[in-house]
Protein backbone atom coordinates (compact mmCIF):
# COMPACT_ATOMS: atom_id res chain seq x y z
CA UNK A 1 0.00 0.00 0.00
CA UNK A 2 2.18 3.38 -1.33
CA UNK A 3 1.47 6.66 0.26
CA UNK A 4 -0.02 8.66 -2.18
CA UNK A 5 0.10 12.24 -2.48
CA UNK A 6 -3.32 12.78 -1.11
CA UNK A 7 -2.22 10.82 1.76
CA UNK A 8 0.09 13.08 2.43
CA UNK A 9 -2.03 16.05 1.80
CA UNK A 10 -4.44 14.80 4.46
CA UNK A 11 -1.69 14.52 6.84
CA UNK A 12 -0.80 17.93 6.23
CA UNK A 13 -4.43 18.86 7.03
CA UNK A 14 -5.05 16.67 10.40
CA UNK A 15 -1.18 18.48 11.65
CA UNK A 16 -2.39 22.34 9.77
CA UNK A 17 0.49 21.99 7.46
CA UNK A 18 0.82 23.75 4.40
CA UNK A 19 3.04 22.69 1.77
CA UNK A 20 4.11 23.38 -1.76
CA UNK A 21 3.67 20.58 -4.35
CA UNK A 22 7.44 20.20 -4.56
CA UNK A 23 7.05 19.40 -0.82
CA UNK A 24 4.29 16.95 -0.89
CA UNK A 25 6.11 15.37 -3.67
CA UNK A 26 8.91 15.00 -1.83
CA UNK A 27 7.22 13.57 1.44
CA UNK A 28 5.39 11.20 -0.60
CA UNK A 29 8.55 9.42 -1.74
CA UNK A 30 10.47 9.85 1.42
CA UNK A 31 7.07 8.20 3.67
CA UNK A 32 6.78 5.25 0.66
CA UNK A 33 10.89 4.90 1.20
CA UNK A 34 10.24 4.97 5.22
CA UNK A 35 6.96 2.91 5.15
CA UNK A 36 8.93 0.34 2.59
CA UNK A 37 11.58 0.54 4.86
CA UNK A 38 8.90 -0.90 7.39
CA UNK A 39 7.89 -3.14 5.30
CA UNK A 40 11.25 -5.84 6.01
CA UNK A 41 10.16 -6.49 9.42
CA UNK A 42 7.27 -8.23 8.08
CA UNK A 43 9.08 -11.05 7.36
CA UNK A 44 9.66 -12.04 10.93
CA UNK A 45 7.20 -14.54 12.45
CA UNK A 46 5.00 -12.85 14.80
CA UNK A 47 1.79 -15.55 15.05
CA UNK A 48 2.34 -15.63 18.38
CA UNK A 49 3.41 -12.39 19.42
CA UNK A 50 1.14 -10.17 22.00
CA UNK A 51 1.41 -6.32 20.32
CA UNK A 52 3.67 -4.08 22.14
CA UNK A 53 2.43 -0.95 23.42
CA UNK A 54 5.10 -0.26 26.35
CA UNK A 55 8.44 -0.88 26.25
CA UNK A 56 9.35 -0.95 29.57
CA UNK A 57 7.86 -3.68 31.87
CA UNK A 58 6.34 -1.71 34.83
CA UNK A 59 2.55 -0.87 35.61
CA UNK A 60 0.31 0.64 38.12
CA UNK A 61 2.55 3.76 38.36
CA UNK A 62 -0.03 6.09 40.66
CA UNK A 63 0.43 9.18 42.39
CA UNK A 64 -2.09 10.33 45.56
CA UNK A 65 -5.09 12.24 44.73
CA UNK A 66 -3.32 15.38 46.80
CA UNK A 67 -3.82 18.69 45.58
CA UNK A 68 -0.74 21.26 44.98
CA UNK A 69 -0.34 24.62 43.65
CA UNK A 70 1.44 25.00 40.33
CA UNK A 71 1.91 27.79 38.29
CA UNK A 72 0.31 31.45 38.77
CA UNK A 73 -1.37 32.74 36.24
CA UNK A 74 1.15 35.25 35.65
CA UNK A 75 3.93 32.43 34.74
CA UNK A 76 1.28 30.42 33.24
CA UNK A 77 0.76 33.60 30.64
CA UNK A 78 4.31 34.81 30.73
CA UNK A 79 5.31 33.15 27.05
CA UNK A 80 1.27 33.88 25.74
CA UNK A 81 1.49 36.07 22.56
CA UNK A 82 -1.30 37.50 23.28
CA UNK A 83 -3.65 37.40 26.48
CA UNK A 84 -6.54 39.58 27.96
CA UNK A 85 -6.78 40.32 31.50
CA UNK A 86 -5.98 36.06 32.84
CA UNK A 87 -7.11 34.64 29.45
CA UNK A 88 -5.00 33.06 26.83
CA UNK A 89 -5.80 34.94 23.31
CA UNK A 90 -6.59 33.02 20.19
CA UNK A 91 -7.73 33.97 16.66
CA UNK A 92 -11.71 32.94 17.10
CA UNK A 93 -12.48 29.55 16.60
CA UNK A 94 -15.92 28.00 16.14
CA UNK A 95 -16.67 24.43 15.01
CA UNK A 96 -15.42 21.04 15.25
CA UNK A 97 -13.86 19.97 18.44
CA UNK A 98 -13.37 16.26 19.83
CA UNK A 99 -14.94 14.84 22.77
CA UNK B 1 -43.50 14.18 14.82
CA UNK B 2 -41.53 11.64 16.50
CA UNK B 3 -44.70 9.73 17.69
CA UNK B 4 -44.97 8.06 14.28
CA UNK B 5 -45.93 4.65 15.53
CA UNK B 6 -44.47 3.41 11.71
CA UNK B 7 -40.82 4.05 12.81
CA UNK B 8 -38.71 3.25 15.87
CA UNK B 9 -35.97 5.55 17.63
CA UNK B 10 -32.98 3.56 18.44
CA UNK B 11 -30.82 5.61 20.93
CA UNK B 12 -27.17 5.23 22.20
CA UNK B 13 -26.00 7.79 24.88
CA UNK B 14 -22.37 9.03 25.99
CA UNK B 15 -21.98 10.24 29.28
CA UNK B 16 -19.40 12.48 30.48
CA UNK B 17 -18.69 12.76 34.09
CA UNK B 18 -16.41 14.71 36.00
CA UNK B 19 -14.59 12.73 38.81
CA UNK B 20 -15.01 14.60 42.44
CA UNK B 21 -10.80 13.86 42.85
CA UNK B 22 -8.83 16.34 44.53
CA UNK B 23 -6.17 16.80 41.72
CA UNK B 24 -6.39 15.83 38.22
CA UNK B 25 -5.98 13.05 36.38
CA UNK B 26 -2.31 13.24 35.61
CA UNK B 27 -0.97 16.11 37.71
CA UNK B 28 -1.36 18.14 40.51
CA UNK B 29 -3.58 20.93 40.08
CA UNK B 30 -6.47 21.28 42.03
CA UNK B 31 -9.52 20.26 39.63
CA UNK B 32 -11.84 23.00 42.14
CA UNK B 33 -14.34 24.94 39.99
CA UNK B 34 -14.84 28.39 39.26
CA UNK B 35 -11.52 29.46 40.19
CA UNK B 36 -9.82 32.40 38.59
CA UNK B 37 -8.61 31.45 35.28
CA UNK B 38 -5.56 29.71 34.46
CA UNK B 39 -4.57 29.84 37.80
CA UNK B 40 -4.28 25.98 38.49
CA UNK B 41 -2.23 24.77 35.46
CA UNK B 42 1.11 23.36 35.63
CA UNK B 43 3.53 22.30 32.94
CA UNK B 44 1.98 19.01 32.65
CA UNK B 45 -1.42 20.52 32.25
CA UNK B 46 -0.14 23.36 30.23
CA UNK B 47 1.20 21.00 27.59
CA UNK B 48 4.77 22.38 27.84
CA UNK B 49 7.86 20.28 26.12
CA UNK B 50 9.38 17.68 28.16
CA UNK B 51 6.85 16.90 30.93
CA UNK B 52 5.54 13.71 31.78
CA UNK B 53 1.76 12.75 32.84
CA UNK B 54 1.56 10.27 36.44
CA UNK B 55 -2.27 8.50 37.09
CA UNK B 56 -4.23 9.60 39.67
CA UNK B 57 -4.67 6.42 41.82
CA UNK B 58 -8.20 7.57 42.99
CA UNK B 59 -9.46 8.04 39.28
CA UNK B 60 -9.12 3.98 38.65
CA UNK B 61 -10.65 3.83 41.89
CA UNK B 62 -13.68 5.70 40.81
CA UNK B 63 -13.41 4.09 37.22
CA UNK B 64 -13.69 0.66 38.89
CA UNK B 65 -16.54 1.74 41.09
CA UNK B 66 -18.99 2.65 38.17
CA UNK B 67 -17.67 -0.55 36.59
CA UNK B 68 -18.73 -2.85 39.15
CA UNK B 69 -22.09 -0.64 40.04
CA UNK B 70 -23.02 -1.58 36.16
CA UNK B 71 -22.21 -4.84 36.27
CA UNK B 72 -18.73 -4.44 34.17
CA UNK B 73 -15.86 -6.85 33.44
CA UNK B 74 -12.86 -5.27 34.64
CA UNK B 75 -9.79 -5.69 32.16
CA UNK B 76 -6.85 -7.24 33.87
CA UNK B 77 -4.88 -4.75 32.06
CA UNK B 78 -5.87 -1.62 30.79
CA UNK B 79 -3.99 1.17 28.58
CA UNK B 80 -4.33 4.90 27.69
CA UNK B 81 -4.40 6.31 24.38
CA UNK B 82 -4.01 9.81 22.66
CA UNK B 83 -6.52 11.02 20.96
CA UNK B 84 -4.86 13.75 18.59
CA UNK B 85 -6.89 16.85 17.30
CA UNK B 86 -6.24 20.40 17.55
CA UNK B 87 -7.98 22.95 19.35
CA UNK B 88 -6.91 25.90 21.40
CA UNK B 89 -7.93 24.27 24.90
CA UNK B 90 -5.96 21.36 24.09
CA UNK B 91 -2.68 22.60 24.50
CA UNK B 92 -0.56 19.18 24.55
CA UNK B 93 -2.51 18.64 20.79
CA UNK B 94 -3.89 15.35 22.23
CA UNK B 95 -6.37 13.95 25.12
CA UNK B 96 -5.35 11.64 27.25
CA UNK B 97 -7.97 8.73 26.67
CA UNK B 98 -8.44 5.21 26.07
CA UNK B 99 -9.12 3.60 23.69
CA UNK B 100 -8.78 0.29 22.21
CA UNK B 101 -8.14 -1.86 26.21
CA UNK B 102 -10.63 0.74 28.13
CA UNK B 103 -10.73 -0.54 31.67
CA UNK B 104 -14.53 -1.56 32.16
CA UNK B 105 -16.79 -2.96 29.29
CA UNK B 106 -19.95 -4.97 29.09
CA UNK B 107 -22.03 -4.05 31.42
CA UNK B 108 -25.94 -2.94 32.18
CA UNK B 109 -27.92 -0.64 34.19
CA UNK B 110 -32.11 -1.71 34.39
CA UNK B 111 -34.15 1.68 34.27
CA UNK B 112 -37.66 0.79 34.59
CA UNK B 113 -39.97 2.13 31.84
CA UNK B 114 -43.18 3.86 32.27
CA UNK B 115 -45.19 0.96 31.90
CA UNK B 116 -43.30 -0.03 35.09
CA UNK B 117 -41.37 -2.72 33.40
CA UNK B 118 -37.50 -3.41 34.09
CA UNK B 119 -35.59 -3.24 30.66
CA UNK B 120 -31.91 -3.41 30.99
CA UNK B 121 -29.52 -0.72 28.91
CA UNK B 122 -26.26 -2.49 28.06
CA UNK B 123 -22.99 -0.93 28.78
CA UNK B 124 -20.45 -0.80 26.07
CA UNK B 125 -17.75 0.21 27.97
CA UNK B 126 -16.17 2.76 30.25
CA UNK B 127 -13.19 4.55 30.58
CA UNK B 128 -11.00 7.28 31.65
CA UNK B 129 -9.96 10.25 30.10
CA UNK B 130 -9.00 13.83 30.72
CA UNK B 131 -11.45 16.61 29.61
CA UNK B 132 -10.22 19.56 27.94
CA UNK B 133 -9.69 23.37 28.97
CA UNK B 134 -12.52 25.82 28.26
CA UNK B 135 -12.67 28.23 25.23
CA UNK B 136 -15.02 31.13 25.29
CA UNK B 137 -16.26 32.72 22.60
CA UNK B 138 -18.87 35.27 23.26
CA UNK B 139 -16.48 38.18 22.27
CA UNK B 140 -16.40 39.44 18.65
CA UNK B 141 -13.17 38.94 17.84
CA UNK B 142 -11.17 36.68 19.53
CA UNK B 143 -11.45 33.50 21.51
CA UNK B 144 -10.33 33.42 25.16
CA UNK B 145 -8.74 30.16 26.75
CA UNK B 146 -8.72 29.08 30.49
CA UNK B 147 -6.61 25.94 30.99
CA UNK B 148 -7.82 25.32 34.67
CA UNK B 149 -10.40 22.13 33.28
CA UNK B 150 -7.78 21.25 30.91
CA UNK B 151 -6.95 17.02 32.89
CA UNK B 152 -9.54 17.09 34.71
CA UNK B 153 -10.77 13.18 35.07
CA UNK B 154 -13.66 12.22 33.29
CA UNK B 155 -15.05 9.01 32.66
CA UNK B 156 -17.28 8.27 29.54
CA UNK B 157 -19.71 5.78 29.71
CA UNK B 158 -20.97 4.52 26.28
CA UNK B 159 -24.33 2.53 26.02
CA UNK B 160 -25.51 0.23 23.68
CA UNK B 161 -28.14 1.42 21.41
CA UNK B 162 -30.61 -0.21 23.56
CA UNK B 163 -32.91 3.03 23.93
CA UNK B 164 -36.12 2.86 22.24
CA UNK B 165 -37.34 6.33 23.54
CA UNK B 166 -36.19 9.91 24.16
CA UNK B 167 -38.00 8.98 27.60
CA UNK B 168 -35.53 5.75 28.03
CA UNK B 169 -32.96 7.49 27.56
CA UNK B 170 -34.08 10.17 29.85
CA UNK B 171 -34.39 7.35 32.26
CA UNK B 172 -31.06 6.00 31.46
CA UNK B 173 -29.20 9.07 32.26
CA UNK B 174 -30.96 9.91 35.38
CA UNK B 175 -30.27 6.39 36.35
CA UNK B 176 -26.10 7.07 35.41
CA UNK B 177 -26.49 10.31 37.29
CA UNK B 178 -28.50 8.37 40.62
CA UNK B 179 -25.17 5.85 40.39
CA UNK B 180 -22.59 7.95 39.88
CA UNK B 181 -23.86 10.60 42.91
CA UNK B 182 -24.58 6.93 44.94
CA UNK B 183 -21.01 6.02 45.09
CA UNK B 184 -19.40 9.11 45.55
CA UNK B 185 -17.47 9.68 42.15
CA UNK B 186 -19.35 12.53 40.92
CA UNK B 187 -21.84 15.49 41.77
CA UNK B 188 -24.13 14.51 38.74
CA UNK B 189 -24.86 18.32 38.07
CA UNK B 190 -25.45 19.04 34.24
CA UNK B 191 -25.78 22.37 34.86
CA UNK B 192 -22.54 23.16 35.76
CA UNK B 193 -21.03 20.31 33.06
CA UNK B 194 -20.21 17.75 35.59
CA UNK B 195 -22.31 15.44 33.84
CA UNK B 196 -22.79 15.96 29.97
CA UNK B 197 -24.65 13.67 27.07
CA UNK B 198 -23.68 13.24 23.77
CA UNK B 199 -26.60 11.21 22.49
CA UNK B 200 -26.39 8.84 18.58
CA UNK B 201 -29.67 8.53 16.87
CA UNK B 202 -31.06 6.81 13.79
CA UNK B 203 -34.59 5.48 13.04
CA UNK B 204 -36.11 2.34 11.36
CA UNK B 205 -39.44 0.75 10.09
CA UNK B 206 -40.73 -1.15 13.03
CA UNK B 207 -40.18 -4.74 12.41
CA UNK B 208 -36.85 -3.61 10.99
CA UNK B 209 -33.88 -5.16 12.46
CA UNK B 210 -31.13 -3.38 10.85
CA UNK B 211 -29.92 0.04 12.22
CA UNK B 212 -30.66 3.34 10.05
CA UNK B 213 -27.89 5.81 9.68
CA UNK B 214 -26.97 7.72 12.72
CA UNK B 215 -26.39 11.38 13.79
CA UNK B 216 -24.56 12.64 16.09
CA UNK B 217 -26.69 14.81 18.82
CA UNK B 218 -23.92 16.75 20.88
CA UNK B 219 -24.73 19.89 23.91
CA UNK B 220 -27.48 17.79 25.93
CA UNK B 221 -26.73 19.43 28.69
CA UNK B 222 -29.51 19.33 30.89
CA UNK B 223 -32.17 16.65 31.62
CA UNK B 224 -34.99 19.10 29.99
CA UNK B 225 -32.71 19.38 26.87
CA UNK B 226 -32.06 15.22 26.46
CA UNK B 227 -35.94 14.55 25.70
CA UNK B 228 -36.44 17.17 23.70
CA UNK B 229 -33.60 17.26 21.45
CA UNK B 230 -33.92 13.56 20.99
CA UNK B 231 -37.53 14.03 20.33
CA UNK B 232 -36.45 17.13 17.62
CA UNK B 233 -33.63 15.02 15.57
CA UNK B 234 -36.28 11.98 15.51
CA UNK B 235 -38.86 14.07 13.91
CA UNK B 236 -36.34 15.79 11.78
CA UNK B 237 -35.23 11.87 10.62
CA UNK B 238 -38.56 10.91 10.30
CA UNK B 239 -39.74 13.63 8.06
CA UNK B 240 -36.48 13.03 5.78
CA UNK B 241 -37.08 9.27 5.15
CA UNK B 242 -41.28 10.12 4.84
CA UNK B 243 -40.01 12.39 1.48
CA UNK B 244 -38.04 10.28 0.25
CA UNK B 245 -34.46 11.42 1.76
CA UNK B 246 -31.52 9.60 2.90
CA UNK B 247 -29.98 10.40 6.69
CA UNK B 248 -26.68 12.01 6.32
CA UNK B 249 -24.40 10.85 9.15
CA UNK B 250 -23.34 13.88 10.80
CA UNK B 251 -22.54 15.50 13.79
CA UNK B 252 -24.94 18.28 14.79
CA UNK B 253 -25.26 20.70 18.14
CA UNK B 254 -28.64 21.33 19.79
CA UNK B 255 -29.52 24.76 20.21
CA UNK B 256 -31.38 25.12 23.16
CA UNK B 257 -32.61 28.21 22.66
CA UNK B 258 -33.37 28.07 19.36
CA UNK B 259 -34.60 24.62 20.23
CA UNK B 260 -32.92 23.05 17.05
CA UNK B 261 -30.16 20.65 16.55
CA UNK B 262 -27.73 22.69 13.48
CA UNK B 263 -25.30 20.27 12.18
CA UNK B 264 -21.56 21.33 12.57
CA UNK B 265 -19.61 22.30 10.31
CA UNK B 266 -16.72 20.09 9.87
CA UNK B 267 -14.52 18.44 7.81
CA UNK B 268 -14.82 14.85 7.24
CA UNK B 269 -10.83 14.75 8.21
CA UNK B 270 -11.44 15.88 11.68
CA UNK B 271 -12.91 12.27 12.95
CA UNK B 272 -9.66 11.04 12.07
CA UNK B 273 -7.97 11.38 15.67
CA UNK B 274 -4.68 8.81 14.95
CA UNK B 275 -5.48 7.02 18.19
CA UNK B 276 -2.15 5.69 19.42
CA UNK B 277 -0.86 3.90 23.15
CA UNK B 278 0.29 7.06 25.00
CA UNK B 279 3.67 5.92 25.40
CA UNK B 280 3.69 8.53 28.84
CA UNK B 281 1.67 5.86 30.91
CA UNK B 282 2.47 2.56 31.81
CA UNK B 283 -0.77 0.17 31.99
CA UNK B 284 -3.15 -0.46 34.91
CA UNK B 285 -3.07 -3.43 35.92
CA UNK B 286 -6.21 -4.30 38.48
CA UNK B 287 -6.25 -7.97 39.91
CA UNK B 288 -8.91 -9.58 41.96
CA UNK B 289 -7.85 -8.26 45.64
CA UNK B 290 -8.07 -4.94 44.08
CA UNK B 291 -11.49 -5.56 42.92
CA UNK B 292 -12.69 -7.44 45.49
CA UNK B 293 -11.32 -4.64 47.80
CA UNK B 294 -13.66 -2.36 46.16
CA UNK B 295 -16.61 -4.77 45.46
CA UNK B 296 -17.03 -4.34 49.49
CA UNK B 297 -17.20 -1.10 49.77
CA UNK B 298 -19.37 -0.40 47.64
CA UNK B 299 -22.27 1.52 48.66
CA UNK B 300 -26.10 -0.57 49.01
CA UNK B 301 -27.28 0.87 45.37
CA UNK B 302 -30.93 2.85 45.38
CA UNK B 303 -32.80 -0.48 43.43
CA UNK B 304 -31.50 -2.08 46.51
CA UNK B 305 -32.45 -0.22 48.62
CA UNK B 306 -35.85 1.01 47.49
CA UNK B 307 -36.70 -2.66 47.36
CA UNK B 308 -35.61 -3.59 51.19
CA UNK B 309 -37.18 -0.41 52.03
CA UNK B 310 -40.72 -2.21 50.85
CA UNK B 311 -39.63 -5.76 51.51
CA UNK B 312 -37.93 -5.06 55.36
CA UNK B 313 -39.50 -1.85 56.89
CA UNK B 314 -42.88 -2.41 55.08
CA UNK B 315 -43.07 0.90 53.20
CA UNK B 316 -45.70 1.68 50.25
CA UNK B 317 -43.86 1.44 47.08
CA UNK B 318 -44.31 5.69 46.84
CA UNK B 319 -41.89 6.39 49.73
CA UNK B 320 -39.45 4.26 48.83
CA UNK B 321 -39.24 5.96 45.60
CA UNK B 322 -39.39 8.99 47.15
CA UNK B 323 -36.64 8.38 49.70
CA UNK B 324 -34.05 6.16 47.95
CA UNK B 325 -34.10 9.32 44.86
CA UNK B 326 -31.00 10.61 46.41
CA UNK B 327 -28.23 9.45 48.11
CA UNK B 328 -28.50 12.14 51.24
CA UNK B 329 -32.05 11.31 51.79
CA UNK B 330 -31.68 8.09 52.15
CA UNK B 331 -29.10 8.37 54.31
CA UNK B 332 -30.91 11.14 56.34
CA UNK B 333 -33.73 8.48 56.91
CA UNK B 334 -31.72 5.58 57.57
CA UNK B 335 -29.66 7.57 60.60
CA UNK B 336 -33.50 8.59 62.02
CA UNK B 337 -34.85 4.60 62.15
CA UNK B 338 -31.40 4.11 63.61
CA UNK B 339 -32.24 6.19 66.74
CA UNK B 340 -36.26 5.06 66.87
CA UNK B 341 -36.86 3.63 69.91
CA UNK B 342 -39.66 1.65 69.03
CA UNK B 343 -38.69 -0.19 65.39
CA UNK B 344 -41.43 -1.61 63.76
CA UNK B 345 -43.25 -1.08 60.51
CA UNK B 346 -46.02 1.18 61.88
CA UNK B 347 -43.13 3.59 63.69
CA UNK B 348 -40.95 3.37 60.61
CA UNK B 349 -44.22 4.95 58.40
CA UNK B 350 -44.41 7.38 60.87
CA UNK B 351 -40.55 8.33 59.57
CA UNK B 352 -41.13 7.96 56.13
CA UNK B 353 -44.32 10.53 56.49
CA UNK B 354 -42.82 13.02 58.51
CA UNK B 355 -39.34 12.94 56.22
CA UNK B 356 -41.45 12.82 52.85
CA UNK B 357 -43.50 15.76 53.95
CA UNK B 358 -41.92 18.07 56.36
CA UNK B 359 -38.06 17.30 55.50
CA UNK B 360 -38.33 17.51 51.77
CA UNK B 361 -40.97 20.90 52.05
CA UNK B 362 -38.18 22.61 54.11
CA UNK B 363 -35.27 21.15 51.75
CA UNK B 364 -37.57 22.66 48.44
CA UNK B 365 -38.10 25.63 50.45
CA UNK B 366 -34.86 26.75 51.52
CA UNK B 367 -33.01 25.36 48.33
CA UNK B 368 -30.39 23.39 50.64
CA UNK B 369 -29.96 19.75 50.47
CA UNK B 370 -30.58 17.43 52.74
CA UNK B 371 -27.01 17.30 54.41
CA UNK B 372 -27.80 20.97 55.21
CA UNK B 373 -30.54 20.11 56.76
CA UNK B 374 -30.53 21.99 60.05
CA UNK B 375 -31.92 19.27 62.16
CA UNK B 376 -29.68 15.86 62.77
CA UNK B 377 -31.60 12.60 61.92
CA UNK B 378 -31.14 11.91 66.04
CA UNK B 379 -32.78 15.27 67.18
CA UNK B 380 -35.27 14.57 64.37
CA UNK B 381 -35.51 10.78 65.63
CA UNK B 382 -36.08 11.92 69.16
CA UNK B 383 -39.65 14.19 68.16
CA UNK B 384 -40.46 10.64 66.16
CA UNK B 385 -39.57 8.66 69.75
CA UNK B 386 -42.16 11.42 70.97
CA UNK B 387 -45.36 10.96 68.86
CA UNK B 388 -44.62 7.16 68.79
CA UNK B 389 -45.03 7.38 73.21
CA UNK B 390 -47.51 9.22 73.21
CA UNK B 391 -46.06 12.48 74.52
CA UNK B 392 -47.01 14.80 71.68
CA UNK B 393 -49.83 14.49 69.10
CA UNK B 394 -49.07 14.78 65.57
CA UNK B 395 -50.63 18.33 65.47
CA UNK B 396 -47.91 19.41 68.33
CA UNK B 397 -44.98 17.61 66.78
CA UNK B 398 -45.72 20.46 63.77
CA UNK B 399 -45.19 23.07 66.09
CA UNK B 400 -42.11 21.38 67.94
CA UNK B 401 -40.49 21.22 64.43
CA UNK B 402 -40.79 24.10 63.73
CA UNK B 403 -39.13 25.37 66.58
CA UNK B 404 -36.44 22.88 66.21
CA UNK B 405 -35.39 24.46 62.74
CA UNK B 406 -34.59 27.41 64.56
CA UNK B 407 -33.58 26.12 67.75
CA UNK B 408 -30.16 23.87 68.70
CA UNK B 409 -32.96 22.71 71.58
CA UNK B 410 -34.01 19.00 71.32
CA UNK B 411 -37.85 18.21 71.10
CA UNK B 412 -38.65 17.54 74.90
CA UNK B 413 -36.88 20.59 76.32
CA UNK B 414 -39.62 22.29 73.88
CA UNK B 415 -42.11 20.67 74.79
CA UNK B 416 -41.25 20.73 78.25
CA UNK B 417 -40.91 24.55 77.72
CA UNK B 418 -43.84 25.03 75.98
CA UNK B 419 -45.99 22.84 77.99
CA UNK B 420 -46.84 21.32 75.28
CA UNK B 421 -46.83 18.02 76.59
CA UNK B 422 -49.81 16.00 75.31
CA UNK B 423 -52.69 15.19 78.21
CA UNK B 424 -53.56 11.29 77.95
CA UNK B 425 -54.91 11.47 81.19
CA UNK B 426 -58.78 10.04 80.97
CA UNK B 427 -60.44 11.73 83.39
CA UNK B 428 -58.98 15.47 83.07
CA UNK B 429 -60.27 14.66 79.54
CA UNK B 430 -63.38 13.44 80.32
CA UNK B 431 -64.20 16.59 82.65
CA UNK B 432 -63.54 19.02 79.55
CA UNK B 433 -65.76 16.71 77.50
CA UNK B 434 -68.88 16.74 80.32
CA UNK B 435 -68.33 20.51 80.34
CA UNK B 436 -68.02 20.96 75.96
CA UNK B 437 -71.28 18.60 76.07
CA UNK B 438 -73.04 20.76 78.96
CA UNK B 439 -72.26 24.21 77.24
CA UNK B 440 -73.61 23.02 73.61
CA UNK B 441 -76.55 21.25 74.81
CA UNK B 442 -78.31 22.36 71.34
CA UNK B 443 -75.35 20.57 69.12
CA UNK B 444 -75.70 17.59 71.16
CA UNK B 445 -79.46 17.55 70.34
CA UNK B 446 -78.62 18.02 66.76
CA UNK B 447 -76.41 15.22 66.56
CA UNK B 448 -78.28 12.83 68.45
CA UNK B 449 -80.95 13.79 65.59
CA UNK B 450 -78.67 12.32 62.95
CA UNK B 451 -76.36 15.45 62.05
CA UNK B 452 -73.36 13.88 62.03
CA UNK B 453 -71.00 16.20 61.51
CA UNK B 454 -71.88 18.02 64.79
CA UNK B 455 -69.01 15.37 66.16
CA UNK B 456 -66.38 17.04 64.64
CA UNK B 457 -67.63 20.11 66.23
CA UNK B 458 -67.67 18.99 69.61
CA UNK B 459 -63.94 17.28 69.09
CA UNK B 460 -62.95 20.63 67.80
CA UNK B 461 -64.07 22.47 71.20
CA UNK B 462 -62.81 20.16 73.30
CA UNK B 463 -59.24 20.49 71.66
CA UNK B 464 -59.67 24.32 71.89
CA UNK B 465 -60.34 24.12 75.85
CA UNK B 466 -57.37 21.87 76.06
CA UNK B 467 -55.51 24.41 74.30
CA UNK B 468 -55.03 20.87 71.77
CA UNK B 469 -52.74 19.23 74.00
CA UNK B 470 -55.39 16.80 74.43
CA UNK B 471 -54.54 12.97 73.08
CA UNK B 472 -57.05 12.77 69.88
CA UNK B 473 -57.89 9.22 69.94
CA UNK B 474 -58.60 9.52 73.65
CA UNK B 475 -61.23 12.45 72.72
CA UNK B 476 -62.55 10.71 70.46
CA UNK B 477 -63.14 7.32 72.23
CA UNK B 478 -64.86 9.20 75.57
CA UNK B 479 -66.75 11.42 73.28
CA UNK B 480 -68.01 8.74 70.95
CA UNK B 481 -68.49 6.77 74.12
CA UNK B 482 -70.39 9.15 76.00
CA UNK B 483 -72.93 10.26 72.90
CA UNK B 484 -73.85 6.97 72.36
CA UNK B 485 -74.97 6.98 75.81
CA UNK B 486 -77.06 9.76 75.58
CA UNK B 487 -78.94 7.87 72.73
CA UNK B 488 -79.63 4.85 74.39
CA UNK B 489 -80.98 6.83 77.05
CA UNK B 490 -83.21 8.86 74.83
Amino acid sequence: MAVTVNDVEHIAALAKLEFSNEEKEKFTHQLNQILNYVEKLKELDTENVEPLSHVIELSNRFREDKAESGLTPEEALQNAPSRTEKFFKVPKVIGEKGS
Amino acid sequence: MSSNPQYEPVIGLEVHAQLLTESKAFCRCSTSFGDEPNSNVCPVCLGLPGVLPVLNMNVVEFVLRMGLATHCTIAERSIFARKNYFYPDLPKGYQISQYEEPICTGGFVEIETESGKKKKIGITRIHMEEDAGKSIHDLDVDTLVDVNRCGVPLIEIVSEPDLRSPREAYLFLHKIRQIVTYLDICDGNMEEGSLRCDANVSVRRKMETRFGTKTEVKNLNSFRFVEKALEYEIGRQIALLEEGQKIVQETLLWDAAQGVAVPMRSKEEAHDYRYFPEPDLVPVMVGKDWIDKIRTSLPEFPSERHDRYIAKLGLPKYDAEILTAEKPLADYFEAVIRHLKVKNAETWKIASNWTMTEVLRVVNERHITVTGFPVGPERFAEMINLIVDGTISGKIAKDVFEEMLTSQEGPKAIVEKKGLVQVNDASTIENAIDNILTKYEGQVREFLGGKQKVFGFLVGETMKVMKGRANPSIVNEILKKKLEGKKERD
